[in-house]
């Protein structure tokens, strides 16, 4: 369970150009479930998810993750409640140029230092579950928008996280390709993994695979449904 | 049989090396040319030092033969001949073993334009009517051993003299501008008296006794100034700082420019490298992984290209006899000594030159890093 306690987000606070993002959400997220942030631009829904996912510390308020209270965390530990507990797919994917899709997969274990020849197997056998095995020697900058995803969604379980938080994952995509993302987020909450994604889809928010909406809007929740 | 498990901060530290150098080789182009240019300016400035610790090495090597004191005699500060008779003299002041008149001088040779050290040896080997002859003085005569010598005497004839043979390249440090000949062509050419010489050369069995038996002799030869073999390695010492001061100081301005260009280029990161480090951060990777990465960066540019400068700087000194740097750090006439130097590997030389190149360089690497590491990763949704 992740708990959200009357969190608050204000970037520039006390300048001319103070702006409140998120603005007291108070929010349970359930464990094993696929939880859907919506709302238009500019609703908080991207500040929510780097709040959720130790990316970022709320101006206010307190975050838990499972049985921790994070809000307070100095950055090391919050790095490291990060790297173990969530894998991130963001809207624009973000691989690293000039690095091979393999690569770039194994990219968030490095500062874990496992064995080598496990993290490559694993990595490959990831990038096989999702279609794009044979495009794993490919460097990043040369693979299309759907194979960047599925690369980028690779590289979110290379450290096989509980939670998978991902921003916008379907704007670049069409809709058959991102029907076919929703079909990994139905595989990955049928191996028990926590999805909490923020979209203004509607192939996402629609999509039987969701088993919450929560909609935000100038910063606060203002429906939710189940 | 059991397999030992590498500890996972060296497996850590490697995948953090491995990612290092796919960094580099993505920004090939810039790294190889910053290489470059690094490398060049860690060889000119190992060049010069190398160049001038060898040299110095030469100098006291020669002077290990030099007197323990000389004795000039001065005619209102200026160096002035000295009587014969001062040699026994001097050699009864206690702790003097032996005193010996020196003749020598210098004779600006009209035909070549240079200075030659003319100087009578102990024992010359040669017969009346023969020099024998420095390598510089062959060279800028195209004296061969059997060649006639001319040289203008004092009294304005001209003296044919023979060239015997000349000295080894090998010792020739100082003795490239050196003519031996003997006493008497001396006395006759510089047109010297029987009675006199050019200095007495002491020596003193008891290197602690030195300074006290110069004191002496100023004591009791007052129109005289005793010069110890301190002061004249001391003066070889200063001749050689200040030529490797004054190309060290022309260098300064070339480590400068590459500090500049080195600053710009490691400091100012691309915005394709801040993206990179949001990224890393946003996957999960922490602050000091990040600046780990670009340590290991500025390490691998900056010691590669100190080790390619410094091999460069030791091929050109010491198998190439420096050719760049000769003609301003050899010699003092306009003789250059033809010679190979000995090499010589100095600790202190090597850190002396990694301090002053690689430690600036990983900082300056670091420290901007830093700044953008520092940033929160939620930055990169935003991006």
């Amino acid at each position: 369970m992740i708990r959200l306690e009357d969190v608050r987000k204000v970037f520039h606070q006390g300048r001319p150009d103070e702006l409140v993002a998120v603005d007291g959400v108070s929010l349970d997220i359930s464990d094993k479930q696929v939880t859907v942030l919506r709302g238009p631009s500019g609703s908080g829904k991207t500040s929510v998810l780097a709040l959720v996912g130790c990316m970022a510390r709320p101006t206010s308020g307190r975050i838990h993750v499972g049985d921790r209270e994070v809000t307070s965390l100095p950055e090391h530990f919050l790095t490291e409640v990060r790297r173990r507990t969530f894998g991130f797919v963001f809207q624009e994917f973000h691989l690293v140029r000039g690095l091979t899709a393999l690569e770039n997969v194994m990219l968030p274990a490095y500062p874990l230092g496992g064995s080598r020849k496990q993290l490559l197997s694993r990595a490959q056998a990831l990038l096989e579950r999702f279609g794009v095995g044979g495009r794993a020697r490919e460097r990043a900058d040369w693979l299309s928008g759907g194979e960047s995803q599925r690369v980028a969604i690779a590289r979110a379980l290379v450290n096989d996280p509980m939670v998978v938080v991902a921003d916008e994952p379907t704007a670049h995509l069409d809709s058959k390709l991102s029907a076919s993302f929703m079909g990994v987020v139905d595989a990955l909450r049928s191996e028990g993994r926590t999805v909490l994604i923020a979209s203004h889809d509607p192939i996402v928010h629609e999509s039987e695979v969701v088993d919450r909406v929560v909609t935000l809007r100038d910063g606060r929740i203002v429906d939710e449904a189940l | 049989m059991r397999r030992l498990r590498t500890p996972p901060w060296l497996e850590r530290q490697r995948y953090l090396l491995d990612f290092t150098l796919s960094s580099l080789g993505r920004r090939r182009g810039r790294n190889l040319a910053l290489l470059a240019l690094y490398a060049l300016v860690v060889f000119m400035l190992a060049s010069v030092l190398m160049f001038t610790q060898a040299l110095r090495g030469e100098a006291l090597r020669i002077l290990e033969g030099a007197p323990d004191v000389v004795v000039q005699r001065m005619v209102a500060g200026r160096h002035d001949l000295i009587p014969g008779d001062r040699v026994e003299q001097l050699s009864r002041v206690r702790g003097v073993q032996e005193a010996r008149g020196r003749l020598w001088g210098y004779y600006y040779d009209t035909y070549t334009q240079a200075n030659f050290t003319f100087l009578v040896p102990d024992r010359f080997w040669g017969k009346p009517g023969e020099v024998v002859i420095g390598e510089g003085v062959a060279r800028a005569r195209f004296a061969q051993p059997g060649d006639p010598f001319p040289m203008q005497a004092a009294d304005g004839s001209v003296e044919i003299l023979e060239v015997r043979e000349t000295i080894a390249a090998s010792s020739a440090l100082v003795s490239s501008d050196l003519v031996l000949l003997s006493e008497a062509d001396f006395r006759h050419l510089f047109s010297v008296p029987r009675d006199l010489y050019t200095d007495i050369a002491l020596t003193v069995p008891n290197g602690k006794e030195v300074p006290m038996v110069a004191a002496k002799i100023r004591g009791q030869m007052p129109d005289t100034r005793p010069i110890t073999h301190a002061e004249i390695a001391r003066t070889y010492e200063a001749i050689l700082d200040w030529r490797s001061g004054l190309a060290v100081l022309v260098l300064a301005s070339a480590v400068l420019s590459f500090g500049i260009v080195a600053w710009d280029k490691a400091s100012g990161l691309s915005a394709d490298e801040r993206r990179e480090i949001g990224i890393l951060k946003a996957i999960g990777w922490d602050t000091t992984e990040v600046l780990a990465v670009k340590a290991w960066e500025g390490a691998v540019i900056s010691l590669s290209a100190f080790l390619v400068g410094l091999l460069l700087a030791y091929a050109h000194v010491f198998v190439a006899r420096a050719p760049l740097l000769a003609p301003v750090l050899k010699g003092w006439s306009v003789l250059y000594p033809d010679f190979r130097l000995t090499p010589t590997g100095s600790p202190f030389l090597v850190a002396t030159l990694f301090l002053l190149t690689v430690v600036p360089y990983t900082v300056a690497t670091v420290v901007p890093a830093w700044r953008a590491a520092t940033a929160d990763p939620d930055a990169v949704m935003r991006s």
